[in-house]
């Protein structure tokens, strides 16, 4: 197998051109490896090749954001490599964010992997995290053959286009995506353990981060509820009988629209649930008991409301992942707002 | 407490005319069994199978799991409350045929019954797949409603399992493990350098077929309460749920709970395991506030530094999660919860319904949401046409060939939470 073509990324001082006064060194590239690139090359072995080493200062790079990328992205492009490695910047913050953008630019504008290297604290790791993977490194240079170490054999992995597994197996900071693997023991011995370590005052990392949680404030209440138009939307999987659009009794992939035009009161023998969460027995019964339109066409006739939307919409909450609950939210709520209603009535189970 | 539990190794299962266990093999009489499982007036008909690690077998829908145990002495028998008298369990000895399990099948009662695979990837993600199993497989009479259906499995199950228990009544243990919990005042003199740590087990309890029993008494009518953690051991609590297979509590779970086992294991050397907590999930406000309240207030009366709290089942009982963990950490106690994550498919979603700075030590499971292709085996014991309805199945899921593209969440015990298994996510 021909070797993968790699080109690396680095700053002025691991070029060795100069600390903080040549920062303001401008693009350049040389042919084969430089500084940090040695040991990459020892890492790589047989399985690849530094063909460039493109050099830029990381004040130029940052004060010239747009022209420095499209310079060093040329120059990078000119080696048609397989690969791209930028760093590792340890705790540097410039030369972190230089790093991550050269990377970035490179998986979005060049179609080819590229990963980096960055301490945990480096502002380039918020920014870039999502974009690319950026391998946890120590805080300065000293970590520079362990960074090495799992860099090197990771870059390869993405060249190769082999799956990439957890972060906490591979070395990269969490990017928010969750990856199964299978740990060396089981959950509840870890638990314990780390119990121990959090009652000694001992370090210990938490296998899933708090995230921060929206918060919705409830809209003011509706002026005038009798003349306006009401929708009923639900989370409690209330569908036509036989489900025709197949909405899963769990993780659904997708939502419902019926019309219920005409329909006063939901049957047995006319609707049911689809959803898996809960014994379905009284719903299937009487689905009004999750989707009142039977009470809803009464406040109709009688001028409470103004009208009932013609088509309620139907999905199954149960193990729904928020990201897809939020796309059909946004969807359906499109659509309600199109089609001049005034107000829902959102029903779980 | 002082229970002793007597191990006797299983290594094979055999349908024979005399039910017995003669080294470690557990020989049964087909007809006898069914004929004691056909007394039950919803069940109208009863077959049994084996299913043993490594073989091309699937089984599904898989409503329960249970370990056959046996009291050999001491107070009371197995499943106090339900099958045995009320009595207090947990002291004495127990015989359990270690490696052996009772598998329960048939119609599917809900839609979050489970898939266990004896071998191929899915076997890697159940812990069932390692047993000798013997599976029953129960059809209900015609027009049975679910929850009836439910009670009628769940008794079948139970009564299959004590069945093969009591063959092991008279056996001499191939091994023999003891745990004991001592009153609160003894626990503090034999310990007093040791972290004094608790376990707190949350139970699933969202009703209508989301059930858990504890001495007889529907979990969700209870107050949360105390044990001690050998009271488990000879079946004080049992499984009546049919929450998605992933994270729902087997029988067979609660009676090897792990943070129990894991617990007793570092007792007297690393911490001074004090007891259990067990509390409920349930669905209204009022309930879930009450319940938390009362976790908390328990862990403060135990005194104790720290906890271990463990989930079952996700979504609505995540707020409960948080609940006990926000609470007890407000006492000043340090908590470890054990959960497992709905990431979506792609794993870029929110893990959790609910969440708060405190619980800042998590162990997960794994994303229940991970799609897994299950290669088509040689046996299918039980109905496999529900793959496209089960909770993690979806429209497409069986394919002509008999492979299964499922998410984790539709394999039995895949994500558990009382941190069973290896599996995990980051």
């Amino acid at each position: 197998m021909a070797k993968f073509r790699v080109v690396h990324y680095i700053n002025q001082f691991f070029a060795q051109v100069g600390g903080e006064e040549k920062a303001d060194h401008r693009p350049e590239s040389r042919e084969g490896f430089v500084g940090p690139g040695m040991a990459f090359k020892a890492a790589f072995g047989d399985e690849a090749e530094i063909v460039g080493t493109v050099v830029c200062g990381d004040s130029y790079f940052n004060e010239n954001l747009e022209t420095a990328t499209k310079e060093v992205l040329d120059m990078i492009s000119s080696y048609k490599p397989d690969l791209v490695i930028a760093g590792p910047a340890f705790n540097a913050g410039r030369y972190g964010m230089a790093c991550g953008t050269v990377a970035a630019a490179v998986e979005k504008e060049l179609g080819i992997p590229a990963i980096t290297g960055m301490y945990k604290e480096n502002p380039g790791v918020d920014s870039f995290k999502k974009e690319i993977y950026i391998i946890e490194t120590k805080n300065s240079a000293a970590g520079m053959r362990d960074a090495v170490k799992v860099m090197a054999p990771f870059a390869l992995k993405l060249a190769a286009g082999e799956d990439v597994g957890a972060s906490a197996e591979e070395g990269y900071i969490p990017n928010g995506i969750r990856v199964n693997f299978f740990e060396q023991k089981r959950g509840s011995e870890r638990a314990v353990d780390m119990l121990l370590a959090k009652l000694a005052g001992k370090p210990f990392t938490t296998e899933f981060p708090m995230p921060d949680f929206d918060r919705v404030e409830p809209n003011p209440a509706v002026a005038d509820i009798s003349k306006s138009t009401i929708a009923l939307v639900t989370s409690g999987g209330i569908v036509p009988k036989g489900n025709p659009d197949r909405i899963e009794s769990s993780s659904a992939s997708k939502y419902g629209k019926y019309d219920i035009e005409g329909v006063f009161d939901l049957t047995e023998s006319t609707y049911e649930t689809a959803h898996g969460g809960y014994d379905p027995v009284y719903a299937n019964l009487d689905a009004d008991r999750v989707l009142p339109v039977d009470i809803l066409r009464e406040y109709e006739k009688a001028g409470k409301i103004g009208k009932l939307h013609r088509y309620f919409y139907s999905t199954t909450g149960n193990g729904t992942s928020v990201a897809n609950a939020k796309a059909y939210a946004a969807a359906i709520g499109k659509e309600l707002v199109a089609d001049g209603v005034d107000a829902v009535i959102l029903t779980s189970t | 407490m002082k229970l002793e539990l007597g191990n006797i190794f299983i290594h094979d299962i055999q349908f024979d005319r005399l039910s017995r266990v003669e080294k470690g093999i557990i020989y049964i009489n087909e007809e006898e069994l069914k004929a004691h499982l056909l007394e039950d007036e919803n069940i109208r008909s009863v077959s049994c199978d084996i299913a043993k690690p490594g073989e091309s077998v699937r089984i599904m829908p898989v409503k329960d799991v249970i370990e056959p145990r046996v009291k050999v002495e001491g107070e009371g028998g197995v499943f106090p409350g339900i099958l045995s008298k009320v009595d207090t369990v947990g002291s004495g000895r127990t015989n359990v045929l270690k490696g052996a399990a009772v598998v329960t099948t048939g119609k599917i009662v809900g839609f979050q019954e489970g898939i266990v695979d004896m071998s191929g990837p899915g076997a890697d993600y159940t812990p069932f797949s390692k047993l000798n199993n013997l599976v029953v497989i129960c059809e209900p009479i015609e027009g049975l409603k679910q929850h009836a259906h439910e009670k009628a499995l769940r008794f079948a199950g139970l009564k299959a399992a004590t069945y093969l228990g009591q063959l092991a009544k008279d056996l001499e243990a191939d091994e023999v493990e003891s745990f004991e919990t001592l009153s609160l005042i003894e626990g503090i003199r034999q310990y007093p350098d040791l972290p004094r740590v608790a376990y707190v087990q949350m139970l699933q309890t969202q009703g209508l077929l989301h059930d858990t029993y504890v001495y007889g008494v529907d979990m969700k009518q209870s107050l949360t309460t105390m044990l001690y953690p050998t009271e488990l051991m000879d079946g004080a609590i049992i499984s009546g749920n049919c929450v998605s297979a992933c994270d729902k509590n087997t029988t067979y779970h609660h009676l090897n709970n792990p943070v129990v086992r894991d617990l007793y294991a570092k007792h007297g050397k690393e911490l001074n395991f004090v007891g259990m907590i067990i509390t409920n999930e349930n669905v209204y406000l009022a309930d879930k506030e009450r319940s938390s309240d009362w976790s908390a207030k328990l862990a403060e009366f135990l005194g104790v530094d720290g906890v271990i709290i463990s989930q079952e089942g996700f979504g609505n009982p995540d707020t409960d999660l948080i609940m006990n963990c926000k609470k007890i950490e407000a006492k000043g106690i340090k908590t470890v919860i054990i959960t497992d994550e709905y990431a979506g498919r792609d794993g870029a979603s929110q893990s959790l319904a609910d969440a708060d700075a405190s619980a800042d030590a998590v162990v997960t499971g794994g994303n229940a949401n991970m799609v897994v292709n299950l290669p088509p085996m040689e046996k299918v014991i039980g109905h496999v046409k529900v793959a496209d309805t089960i909770a993690g199945g979806f429209d497409g899921s069986l394919r002509p060939d008999g492979s299964i593209v499922v998410e984790l969440q539709a394999i039995t015990g895949a994500t558990n939470e009382l941190g069973f298994n290896r599996l995990s996510a980051r």
